[in-house]
């Protein structure tokens, strides 16, 4: 079956974030300081395991971002050009398809057998009765006498192996780094790795890689046959949606900072160095959108992009490109009312640079402005910037389900944990409660959050020279 | 001191003016009335005439800054730009969609919403404070790890789960407490008591370990070894000299935590069905209606600017070097 690629515009936006992010790390390696902080980083057993759960969800989110068009199957008119499915799919669904084309009709519970509501049957004998159907997919293998837990216990049977034997081969690989790194033997170095005396704290990201992969092991061994987490309301798989999720959210933590990070500091840093009236109409700008209470703003500028969106269907070809159009549009906005903040720590940074004494005598050599504020001013406000990246990011994923609850957030048809809670928040109420998909987004958003949370701080204690001097 | 708020008053119109002037672009540059009106009516049933009509029934019909059909300073002032925009420095923010007066709307909403907002603003201070001091009290210990540990993971979650989790557990299987609602008088305190407390409770995390990062800052300093070498016991020395000088770096965090004030108050109106200006934001949101957005984006930051001036007031409270002048 063919397939014709398809790249939205976020999926352009992801893949240029990815090369960004190659670039520096090459640069970083290549610069002794940046290098050293970057270290520092890494002796951090938690910034270490953050770190690794953090490429786990980006591995996620990529996968999400390698969208195609299914070719339809073909028509009885076998000479017809191929036709490809309106529907846009990602590498990450084609990985999921038993999940995705899973769907049962209403709530079921985690592992359940029946559906969550009662409904009416046809009996054998012809009569009606109420009662908890089957599900359609989920648990359909299992005879009624036959016992879920052993069953569930036999499909896991293999995962503990593929993970131990994929972390293996982790373990084989760093050991064989490390020893060439210390010149000792491979098997010292298996030592020191599992000891956890390496210099970067290898043994938790092992850790996390085997939890990943023991976790990816047991969905595929289990999701095909259950439903692991339960359905919502329409009868999707929860887990399906969780996954999609991710992909939402990290757009969005790190698509808007790329959107104004070129403005940010373009104008922090002019404000500061030039000064004069150039200062005051900077300032003035982001004071008057200082002065608006940010979710107003972000309410204001959605509730207009929509208006834009609605009024030009014909812009957008499927459903996909104006979903993904409004995530943009969300990032930009977010931006808009982000980019102050740094704004106003670049400009506080350079007016204290530009009266040091290298910067004068670059000015004394006769060097123009761009190139001084190419070379030596921007390269010296880098961890401003750096700090500010990171810890924005576990922000905006935040921000991203408040908005999506307030109903400015993303389109409604874009899978995101402000969605999922949304949809699930109402049916708490019920008796017995619906919980597995509030506990779902919960957990996968705490993990997203946390290990964000964790990385930003050990990164701003590597780089901010102010917390280093404290220490 | 007045001669210094008529100065900041003065510094805040240039400022409201830029607001007023963005919002005027956002809501009638990027899309015309005559957009808002097609999506408004539905594409189906916008005909060149209906939209005329809405126009001319909202106030829409006008041109934006300059009516030459007009004589005089009339070809100035019959415009829209005035007439929606301007008009609001005077709190005259004319009808919503559904023809209602906003300035009475907003004049009704403002009590409960600051009923919702100020306690859980002035108790979530609080809090945070105790809790940073105790940390720094025990700072280097186990109990100050695992403090900090419980404040990134409580920060790492959604406030979203706090006001659910919450309102699920405490007035649902609990049922301590109404699970929404609202009531003027001595009632009012049954019903905000849960919007408050998960108020409080959702801005500990980062609010503490913000505070104890000043506190340990503060506690480094010479004035503090000069307390402890005179005798000073260290609970003395931390509410007595620490507390006091730490007020102004904590002053400085204040400011920035308001705008987040309003995100809160938007939440909690809406779960707790208080009928507030966070709830009127968020229904006028859902159902797209632009005037009372606009007038809330104004009043939002007038608000704003002026919890900013009652900050740098309060910096002369707290510290008696400061004299504004």
């Amino acid at each position: 079956m063919s397939i014709q690629p398809v790249l939205l515009p976020t999926d352009l936006l992801v893949f240029v974030l990815v090369l960004c992010a190659a670039a520096l790390a090459i640069h970083a390696r290549r610069q002794p300081p940046l290098r050293e902080a970057w270290l520092r980083v890494g002796e951090h057993p938690a910034a270490m395991a953050a770190a690794s759960i953090l490429l786990v969800f980006a591995l996620i989110g990529l996968l999400d971002s390698l969208h195609y068009r299914p070719q339809l199957p073909p028509g009885k008119d076998a000479a017809a050009k191929t036709v490809y499915s309106s529907e846009v799919s990602s590498a990450l669904d084609a990985l999921l398809a038993p999940l995705r084309a899973q769907t049962e009709k209403t709530y079921s519970a985690p592992f359940a057998r029946r559906l969550f509501q009662r409904e009416t049957m046809e009996t054998p004998d012809g009569g009606q009765t109420r009662g908890f159907p089957r599900l359609q997919y989920g648990a359909r293998h299992l005879q009624d006498g036959d016992s879920l837990p052993a069953d569930v216990a036999m499909r896991l049977a293999w995962t503990p192996f593929a993970a131990l034997a994929v972390s293996g081969c982790a373990l084989l690989a760093l050991a064989l780094a490390v020893a060439r790194g210390r010149a000792c033997r491979p098997g010292e170095a298996i030592r020191l790795i599992l000891a956890g005396r390496t210099a970067l704290a290898w043994r938790p990201a092992l850790i996390v890689l085997f939890a990943a992969a023991l976790l990816a092991a047991a969905v595929a061994a289990l999701g095909p046959h259950y439903h692991m987490l339960g359905t919502d309301k329409v009868g999707q798989d929860v887990l399906y949606l969780s996954l999609k999720s991710i992909r939402t959210g990290l757009v969005i933590g790190t698509l808007t900072t790329l959107i104004m990070l070129p403005f940010a500091a373009a104008l922090g840093i002019a404000a500061g160095y030039l000064g004069g009236w150039v200062d005051d109409l900077i300032q003035y700008v982001y004071t008057v959108l200082n002065s608006i209470p940010s979710v107003l703003l972000i309410a204001a500028s959605v509730l207009m992009m929509q208006v834009m969106i609605d009024t030009h269907p014909q812009w957008f070809d499927t459903a996909a490109q104006r979903s993904d159009a409004r995530l943009l549009a969300l990032c930009a906005i977010l931006g808009i009312t982000s980019w102050t903040n740094l704004c106003r720590l670049l400009r506080g940074e350079t007016l204290k640079l530009r009266e040091l004494d290298y910067v004068q005598a670059a000015r004394a050599f006769g060097a123009s402005t761009p190139v001084i504020l190419r070379r030596h001013i921007l390269p010296n406000v880098m961890h401003i910037v750096l700090i500010t990246v990171v810890m924005d990011f576990s922000g905006l994923v935040l921000a991203e389900a408040v908005l999506s609850y307030v109903g400015i957030g993303v389109d409604p048809t874009t899978i995101s944990f402000g969605s999922m809670i949304n949809m699930a928040r109402a049916e708490l109420a019920r008796e017995p409660a619906v919980w597995w998909s509030l506990v779902s987004a919960f957990v996968f958003m705490l993990l997203l959050v946390l290990a964000a949370n964790l990385l930003a701080d050990a990164v701003r204690d590597a780089f901010d020279p102010r917390l280093r001097r404290n220490r | 001191m007045l001669a210094y708020v008529i100065r900041r008053l003065l510094y805040a119109l240039p400022i409201l003016l830029g607001v007023n002037l963005f919002t005027f672009v956002l809501f009638f540059g990027v899309n015309s009335p005559d957009d808002i009106a097609r999506m408004q009516l539905g594409a189906k049933y916008a005909s060149p005439a209906a939209i005329e009509r809405w126009k001319a029934e909202r106030g829409y019909d006008k041109p934006m800054f300059f009516n030459p059909d007009r004589a005089g300073l009339a070809k100035l002032t019959d415009t829209l730009f005035v007439d929606k925009s301007l008009r609001m420095f005077t709190f005259e923010f004319g009808r919503s969609d559904d023809g209602r007066d906003i300035a009475r709307e907003i004049r009704d909403r403002v009590g409960p919403s600051f009923a919702i907002a100020l306690p859980t603003f002035a108790l979530g201070l609080f809090a945070a404070i105790t809790c940073a001091l105790l940390l720094v009290f025990f700072r280097a210990t186990a109990l100050d790890f695992w403090g900090v540990v419980i404040c990134v993971a409580m920060m790492s979650i959604s406030s979203l789960f706090y006001i659910i989790g919450g309102q699920w557990l405490v007035a649902k299987l609990w049922m301590l407490a109404p699970i929404s609602g609202y009531a003027g008088g001595l009632d009012m305190t049954r019903f905000l008591s849960l919007p408050v407390l998960l108020g409080v409770v959702a801005g500990l995390g980062s609010g503490t370990r913000w505070y104890r990062t000043i506190f340990l800052e503060e506690i480094s300093r010479d004035y503090v070894r000069t307390a402890r070498a005179k005798g000073l016991s260290e609970l003395a020395v931390l509410f007595r000299h620490v507390l006091k000088n730490a007020m102004i770096p904590v002053l400085t965090t204040v400011v920035v935590t308001i705008p987040s004030l309003f995100l809160g108050s938007l939440l909690m109106e809406s779960f707790f069905a208080v009928p507030g200006l966070g709830s009127y934001t968020i229904d006028a949101i859902r159902s797209q209606d632009f005037a009372v957005v606009r007038a809330m984006v104004f009043i939002g930051s007038v608000l704003y600017i002026a919890a900013l001036i009652l900050t740098d007031l309060s910096y002369t409270a707290v510290d008696p070097r400061v004299r504004l002048g």
